[in-house]
């Protein structure tokens, strides 16, 4: 469980968070929504602990993540896996090493036992044919695939995901929430994934933050979003004529089998 | 200014000192900065030795006119300028474009393309685990190159004197013996090294610290090319003032 009070964070004197407070929970997919430029990012970072907050705590656990020190934050590092928005891969290395690197740093596994697990991995993303190339030479989508493989290696306890499907087709984007969402309940970890995907949110979204110029204007679930009165999450999330009559669509049907639920 | 740029450096190497994550993970980086800087530099350091040993020779024997001076004395000029001087300056002002703008732009476009923030993220010390190799593969690399570019050097100046008709392969052979000091091999050697720390760690500096993008990588590594020359430079002098005057 991730734990946010009161965050808030300046860029010499804009704001770009205000007074955020939420808890991401455990086994769950806690989906940070927002428009272009509304802060997921910073917020990510303020919560990973690369960007400092100015106001406010993140806790892990507990235990409060943004009063530590850079080496006593090590620890709790160690559990966690982050997939940056740009992929971040290293380019000096194939993508079979990229996704062993984290092996190779922090586990005491043989060269085979390594090896076996980062294939593991690159087939839960569906890249069975690229090991040998380097990111160069690899479409974004691709990387982004061998981001996730490399943020879940080893068996993270908190799960960072920025933008996991941008530039995705919907079906390898479909195939990674659900990759996403099943190791998130299978292993129990605390996932927060950002995202304006339209297909995520109705798909994974177990508990939605939605943010509106650095504020929290809205939480709830992926069902709940469907009968909610906000006029700006409305705007957002159900932005096209189409959206609006799947969003009516679901409602017809959640209300018919609730009915027939009572009855 | 300056003095936010002296602190934020001095902090940078203090951060360099941590327990390692995995002592055969920075083994294997260090040996990859050896590779990359070392045997990455060593052509461009041959061709620079070759041609200012050949100079030198050339240039002293024309302003060693007088007769009474005997051709012996050319090597012996010859010999101790490449090693007081040439080698470990010029070759480290040389390597300061080579080397430090690959550090530079290696760090910077890291940084840029946040893949810092992801080392850092899984738990390791950036600072120790991208910079203190190179240092230390520098501090290992650059003196031996500077090393051989003093053969290299003297011994093209040989080639050139004789194919130039100036002095006897015999002469010139006198000449590198005759009077010779070997703590100018050692104040060489401190000269490579102390060039060896700036030419590494100032680049480091101005990539890991690069905020922006493309732009500002190219802008990182000119930066870091001119002021490792200046302190290369002032160092010099600094080394020369202390270990030679009183020697
Ligand atoms: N390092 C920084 N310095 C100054 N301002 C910044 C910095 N990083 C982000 N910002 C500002 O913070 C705001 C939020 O940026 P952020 O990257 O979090 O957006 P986002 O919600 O992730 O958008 P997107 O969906 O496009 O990724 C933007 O207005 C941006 O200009
Ligand atoms: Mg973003």
């Amino acid at each position: 469980m991730i734990e946010l009070k009161h965050v808030c964070k300046r860029f010499g004197d804009k704001e770009i968070l205000h007074d955020i407070s939420a808890i991401m929970e455990t086994g769950k997919a806690n989906l940070i929504i927002g428009a272009s430029g509304s802060g997921k990012t910073v917020l990510m970072k303020c919560m990973v602990g690369l960007l400092e907050i100015d106001e406010g705590e993140v806790l892990y656990d507990g235990v409060s993540f943004s009063s530590m020190s850079n080496i006593e934050r090590k620890h709790i590092r160690k559990e966690i896996g982050m997939l940056f928005q740009g992929a971040a891969l290293f380019d000096s290395m194939t993508v079979e090493q990229n996704v062993m690197f984290p092996l190779e740093m922090f586990s005491n596994m043989s060269y085979r036992e390594r090896k076996k697990r980062v294939d593991a991995c690159l087939d839960r993303v569906n890249l069975q044919d690229a090991h040998k190339k380097y990111p160069a030479e690899i479409s974004g989508g691709m990387k982004k695939r061998v981001g996730i493989a490399r943020a879940i290696v080893l068996n993270p306890k908190y799960l960072f995901c920025d933008e996991p499907n941008s530039g995705l087709d919907p079906q390898t984007s479909m195939l990674i929430d659900k990759l996403i969402h099943e190791i998130t309940v299978e292993f129990n970890i605390t996932t927060i994934i950002n995202t304006h995907d339209m297909n995520s949110v109705m798909e994974i979204g177990d508990h939605i933050v939605y943010l509106y110029e650095g504020r929290k204007q809205w939480e709830g679930s992926n069902r709940d979003i469907i009968f909610s009165q906000d006029e700006k999450l409305n705007q957002f999330i159900f932005a096209s004529q189409f959206l609006q009559d799947a969003k009516e669509m679901r409602q017809q049907a959640l209300l018919h089998s609730n009915s027939s639920d009572t009855r | 200014m300056l003095l936010t740029h002296v602190g934020r450096y001095i902090l940078m190497l203090k951060g360099m000192f941590t327990r390692p994550e995995n002592w055969r993970m920075y083994w294997k980086e260090f040996m990859r900065q050896c590779v990359d800087i070392g045997i990455g530099s060593l052509s461009i350091v041959l061709i620079i030795s070759v041609f200012i040993g050949g100079v030198s020779t050339i240039q002293t024997a024309y302003q060693l006119v007088s007769p009474i001076i005997p051709k012996s004395t050319i090597g012996q000029v010859v010999r101790d300028t490449m090693i007081l001087e040439f080698c470990p300056t010029i070759t480290s002002i040389v390597l300061a474009g080579v080397v430090g703008s690959k550090i530079a732009s290696e760090l910077g476009n890291m940084r840029v393309s946040e893949q810092i923030d992801a080392l850092e993220i899984m738990g390791i010390n950036t600072k120790s685990y991208l910079i203190f190799p190179k240092i230390l593969a520098a501090l290992l690399t650059v003196p031996m190159l500077v090393v051989i570019s003093g053969f290299v050097g003297i011994w093209s100046g040989k080639i050139a004197g004789v194919v130039a008709g100036i002095l006897s392969a015999q002469q010139y052979m006198q000449g590198i013996v005759l009077d010779f000091k070997p703590f100018n091999i050692v104040f060489a050697l401190a000269k490579s090294y102390t060039f060896a720390f700036i030419i590494s760690s100032i680049p480091a500096y101005f990539g890991y610290h690069v905020q922006g993008g493309a732009l500002e990588i190219g802008q990182a590594s000119t930066k870091a090319v001119v002021i490792s020359c200046i302190l290369i430079l002032l160092a010099d002098y600094g080394l020369a003032a202390l270990l030679l005057q009183n020697g």
